[in-house]
């Protein structure tokens, strides 16, 4: 039976449901009882934005509050995950993960193949990505780039509640280490979810809208954008195809290279920043796959080479929006198909 | 220990582990001396860091623990893996990037495990085992089967976040985690008395609220009773504890140091004696428990194992092209 929960709750859900139904399953971050040792222990915070509100309550002692160590228990969630336990770590904001990265990509992400195979690390690392909560350079990174970069570890990003949803209860029962990236501008956002469980395969791109005349590409949450710039282009009667990656790592190359056959045009759309990104990533590969199948230059949308920015004037032209991807995609159908070149573009 | 406890003489151990101990040292000691040697003869790629003069603390803890136990070791791992356990063939073979080799010639030298054997993998990253061996020592608690997790760090490493985020950590979850510094007074080759700003490891076990206890790394006995109380602790629920061994280093850094760093004569010094495994053998041969006979029968067979395993690795096949893609991930 489906009904509309926030993505906040689909992710408690798929906590919940997968630690009922697995008790190797721990679950560990700082917060996320919120109030250990605490005179409110009973009815605690669960989590800075209270993602894992209840889950205390119903499973004692499997939810750990962590000191504020990330590398600690990071590490830990990683060597547990070696030894038979699926942990489940939360870290917060993904821009601490330079605190604890040595964790993550030379150990959790290189187990297997250092160790010839013998190895399996079902950890799963959840942590919120994104820009537009006013909360500046250290806690507001699109840092999904950095972690597709690296072979051993597998990279989620969910544009919604239903996503999020199948997307975690597959990252819990995956056997290798997933980096679960959660927009936290999405977390109130709702739709219609399943109140039964279910499990969304990687790389399995959605295509959440179809149109002949040009693709857009993107994840988490600029995929909203680009639907408002596909609407926007449908009252040109430019018809946009939008693909949700859902996953980065791995990535549905197939969705996107036949989608791109058929409107022959591309825009990426990235809240991360330009170089070496997944925009710059989806853009080389259909450059090397599909360039007979392109009528125009590949087109990305990303966020400027810059941090990300504190006052909301300028946070609010850090993130791509729907104006200037629907300006790209008619990029796109001009006939020199270019853009303006400058880091800030 | 299957003997009769009334025949082991002064020692804590049964006859038959004494035998033990000996040829999990003895061991070690021709497998480091036999690499320091191909090594040098150009037979042996990447680097290489020896455990040989270290045998005691390997040998002393290891004897306490199961399969079922696990530990993170750390780049100076091979003593550590042939204590836990792990065969020795596979481990030359390793070294030797071959197909046989216990990570299939994708580990080397310094990321050996076996995770059947509880032994995580040694490690290229200084104090990067600490907050895995808190993992595994959660996972134990959780299950609830008496498991130890145990983290090997050197005395430089010991200065790592790591490190001292997990002594903090495993203090406050009341882990079975056990952390063993083993403190040979170099990090490379600085030395640990300039590097480490207090004098005893008891007073950093003391700042993040769990027992320190420090011994004699050379002396086996030491080693094995300390590590015998504090892993005793922690299986019953009694938590986490440091252990410091005090140690020599017979070789450099890596293979290939000229150790210029240390004092002439140094090393020539520490082998006359500190030397583990005479020690161990004088006195297990001083009390009548053990014969000399018995051991340089031990002797004879660590050497022929050693040479067998260098033989066989040589002989191996190496991996194949199609063994550059594999192995990344369970499913993709």
């Amino acid at each position: 039976m489906a009904r509309k929960i926030s993505m906040k709750q689909a992710i408690n859900e798929a906590l919940d449901l997968e630690m009922t139904r697995d008790p190797s399953v721990v679950v560990m971050g700082e917060d996320i009882v919120g109030g250990t040792g605490s005179p409110g222990e009973d009815d605690a915070w669960g989590g800075v934005l209270g993602v894992t509100k209840g889950l205390y309550a119903k499973h004692g002692d499997r939810l750990m509050d962590t000191p504020l160590s990330e590398s600690a228990y990071v590490g830990a969630a990683i060597g547990a995950a070696t030894c038979g336990l699926r942990p489940v770590a939360e870290l917060m904001f993904i821009d601490f993960m330079g605190v604890c990265f040595d964790q993550i990509f030379n150990q959790a992400a290189k187990f297997r193949y250092m160790f010839g195979g013998k190895a399996e690390t079902p950890v799963v690392i959840r942590a919120m990505v994104g820009a537009g909560f006013r909360a500046a350079a250290q806690h507001s990174q699109m840092l999904t780039p950095v972690f597709t970069h690296i072979p051993g570890v597998k990279v989620v990003c969910p544009s919604n509640a239903y996503d999020a949803k199948g997307l975690l209860i597959q990252s819990i029962r995956d056997n290798d280490p997933v980096i679960f990236c959660e927009h936290k501008n999405l977390y109130g956002l709702e739709c219609d979810v399943p109140a039964e469980s279910y499990a969304i395969p990687f790389g399995e791109a959605n295509v959440l809208r179809d149109g002949g005349d040009v693709t857009i590409v993107s994840y988490g949450l600029t995929v909203h954008r680009a639907m408002e710039a596909a609407e926007a282009l449908a009252r040109d009667r430019v018809e946009a195809e939008v693909v949700d990656l859902r996953t980065l790592s791995p990535i549905d190359w197939d969705t996107i290279i036949d989608s791109v056959e058929r409107t022959g045009r591309l825009v990426v759309v990235d809240e991360a920043h330009p170089r070496c990104s997944i925009a710059s990533d989806v853009a080389a590969f259909v450059g090397q796959n599909a360039f007979g199948a392109l009528k125009a230059g590949v087109q990305m949308v990303t966020a400027p080479h810059v941090p990300v920015p504190f006052s909301p004037v300028l946070e609010d032209l850090y993130i791509p929006n729907a104006p200037s991807i629907a300006e790209a995609a008619r990029r796109t159908l001009s006939p020199t198909g270019t853009s303006p070149r400058s880091i800030a573009a | 220990m299957t003997d009769d406890l009334a025949s082991q003489g002064p020692f804590p151990l049964s006859r038959d582990d004494l035998l033990k101990a000996y040829r999990i040292m003895r061991t070690i000691r021709e497998f480091e001396e036999r690499l320091h040697i191909d090594f040098a003869k150009g037979d042996i790629p990447g680097f290489v860091h020896l455990y040989a003069g270290e045998e005691a603390s390997a040998a002393g803890i290891m004897m306490h623990l199961k399969d079922s136990d696990r530990i993170a070791s750390t780049h100076r791992g091979h003593g550590h893996c042939i204590a836990k356990g792990v065969d020795v063939h596979e481990m030359m073979a390793e070294i030797y990037g071959r197909s046989t080799g216990a990570c299939r010639g994708k580990g080397g030298s310094m990321h050996i495990a076996d995770l059947s054997k509880g032994m995580m993998g040694a490690n290229g990253i200084l104090g990067a085992g600490a907050p895995l061996a808190c993992g595994a020592a959660l996972a134990a608690k959780v299950r609830g089967d008496g498991g130890v997790g145990i983290s090997f760090v050197g005395d430089g490493a010991s200065n790592q976040g790591t490190f001292l985020e997990s002594l903090n950590l495993a203090a406050v979850w009341n882990l079975p985690a056990i952390f063993v510094v083993e403190n040979n007074g170099y990090a490379e080759s600085t030395s640990r008395n300039w590097a480490v700003a207090v004098d005893s490891y008891i007073d950093r076990a003391s700042g993040f609220g769990l027992p320190g206890v420090t011994v004699d790394g050379t002396d086996f006995f030491a080693v094995y009773e300390a590590a015998g109380e504090i892993i005793r602790r922690a299986r019953e629920g009694g938590g986490p504890a440091l252990l410091e061994c005090n140690m020599v280093r017979f070789f450099g850094h890596f293979e290939g140091d000229a150790q210029t760093y240390r004092a002439k004569g140094e090393v020539e010094a520490i082998r006359a004696s500190r030397d583990c495994i005479r020690m161990f053998a004088e006195r297990v041969i001083e009390a009548g428990v053990v014969s000399r006979a018995e051991l340089e029968a031990i002797d004879k067979e660590a050497t022929e194992l050693i040479e067998d395993a260098v033989r066989s690795a040589k002989a191996a096949p190496l991996p194949g092209p199609a063994d550059l893609l594999t192995d990344v991930y369970v499913s993709y």
